[in-house]
């Protein structure tokens, strides 16, 4: 049994001693908080992005020449750029370059987390909402339009709807991918959850305890955010049997 | 059937890759209030191509549409308030999946006609009554037969009080025990006097139901008539020729 006293002196060590558990505890917090407004920008950004892209894709070669058509031209091409661009660079760089250059006079470091996090998620969110919205039959729009509803109508009472419901396992995945990508936020001196475990490590020089925690802690959340999801998902599937 | 002119179609005009393709080459037609037309012809003679140009689903390349008055071709006309006056019944039936059946009903003339949900909900289930379905209004589409879907679609489009109804091949997706039950809705219909415009391949629906048969080839009407006329004289001799194919 000596294994198990060791292994009880190495958890006594690590989490009880100067309470440093509060290291993960408010790591977690910071982990969510982060999380969660990054899940809600992202869903703004997607949400006008997929709606701009997919609008361009469907209406612009029938669109009449005018300043509507132009405008639709500009937001394709700029959200073309941004999708590019995000897309195309890690998150790490991305944080670091809002954190030291773009928001060099800012301390509030959690905020430009989130903005971060959420600005680069959008960019997947955004490719996820518009191919639902492709995938929802054309014959669904022009019953909508024959009834009488603008685009905009459309959209909101008819297609979103069910594209939502058609991406919502992919959406989230993509949530489950952020929550963990938040990792990295150690980078721009946040506490966040791998944080709290990397500075117990620092400290007790112990790294089974803290790092094992760290990523069952992870586990733990996105197992249940999976179970969460799936009880949605039956709850919309309820429409078809 | 009175002379009041409900459509008028003027050299209407659909092009496709520049001209290549001439899916309508100058179709002239008037619907009259009250009227039932029926629009036959072989696949690719523009006769669906027709139809969804008269709400505009397809944008005409030429030629003008008259609805009620209304050049509905001139980029300046509101399609959507003179879409609310013209019903269209698919073939794919394009119920809304997520919604209840007497949520699709319900969704247009709540947020369109501005009625209250319990109004349009009476409407609809009177609407539900008459086509035998009302006890399905809770459910959800995909538990329906194809020719209860269709009917439905029928009585979703009435629910706006249309003043004219587009069919586009409102059977050709069902099994062939369920065309009865649809094509029965819709000789209903016609004898309430509803104005009906029906692309369709039931030459029998034609036969009894129609005030007026179209016959239609390569973009072009080449004849039209009253059924008895087009059925049992025809003049043209591609109008012979298709008939002779499927009767």
């Amino acid at each position: 049994m000596e294994w198990f006293q060791t292994l009880q002196a190495d958890f006594y060590l690590n989490f009880i001693q100067d309470d440093r558990w509060r290291y993960l505890w408010t790591g977690l917090g910071n982990t969510l908080k982060i999380t969660f407004f990054a899940v809600i920008i992202g869903i703004v950004i997607g949400v006008v992005v997929s709606i701009v892209r997919s609008t361009y894709d469907k209406t612009y070669d029938e669109m009449q020449p005018g300043p509507g058509r132009y405008l639709l031209w500009i937001g394709d091409r700029i959200c073309r750029l941004y999708l590019t661009v995000i897309r195309g660079t890690p998150v790490v760089v991305q944080l670091m370059i809002m954190y030291y250059i773009i928001f060099a006079s800012s301390r509030n470091s959690l905020m430009v987390a989130v903005f971060a996090f959420g600005i680069n998620s959008g960019a997947y969110v955004a490719e996820i909402f518009r191919s639902g919205i492709m995938s929802v039959d054309a014959g669904q729009f022009e019953a909508g339009r024959s009834l009488g509803f603008n685009y905009v109508e459309t959209m909101r009472h008819i297609i979103l709807p069910q594209a939502f419901k058609n991406v919502l396992p992919t959406l989230a995945n993509e949530f489950i991918v952020l929550l963990k990508e938040t990792s990295v936020a150690g980078y721009v001196t946040i506490r966040d959850l791998t944080m709290g475990g990397y500075i117990i490590r620092g400290v007790t020089y112990s790294s089974f305890m803290p790092l094992i925690a760290v990523a069952l802690i992870y586990l733990t959340m996105v197992m249940f955010f999976t179970w969460l999801v799936g009880r949605l998902e039956r709850r919309l599937r309820n429409s078809d049997h | 059937m009175t002379t009041d002119v409900l459509i008028d179609v003027n050299d209407l005009q659909k092009h496709f890759k520049g001209g290549a393709i001439r899916a309508l080459d100058g179709v002239n037609a008037q619907i009259h209030r009250g009227e039932v037309v029926v629009v036959i012809g072989p696949s690719g003679s523009g006769k669906s191509t027709f139809l969804r140009c008269l709400n505009l689903l397809e944008k005409p390349t030429g030629g003008t549409i008259t609805f009620e008055g209304h050049d509905i071709t001139d980029p300046k006309a509101n399609i959507n308030l003179h879409r609310q006056k013209m019903g269209m019944v698919f073939q794919h039936f394009n119920l809304f999946p997520h919604m209840t059946i007497l949520r699709n009903m319900t969704l247009a003339p709540t947020k369109l006609l501005g009625k209250s949900q319990k109004e349009a909900e009476e409407q609809a289930m009177a609407l539900l009554e008459r086509v035998g379905l009302s006890d399905r209004a809770g459910a959800y589409p995909s538990q329906l037969s194809g020719g209860q879907k269709q009917r439905i679609a029928i009585v979703r489009s009435l629910c706006m009080e249309p003043d004219v109804m587009l069919f586009d091949e409102p059977t050709s997706a069902l099994d062939p025990e369920m065309v009865g039950e649809v094509l029965e809705v819709m000789k209903e219909l016609a004898n309430e006097g509803m104005t009906m415009v029906v692309v369709t391949h039931e030459m029998g629906f034609a036969r009894e139901v129609g005030d007026r048969v179209i016959f239609m080839a390569d973009g072009k009407i080449v004849e039209e008539n009253t059924p008895e006329a087009i059925f049992e004289h025809p003049q043209e001799e591609r109008t012979k020729n298709f008939l002779s194919k499927i009767l």
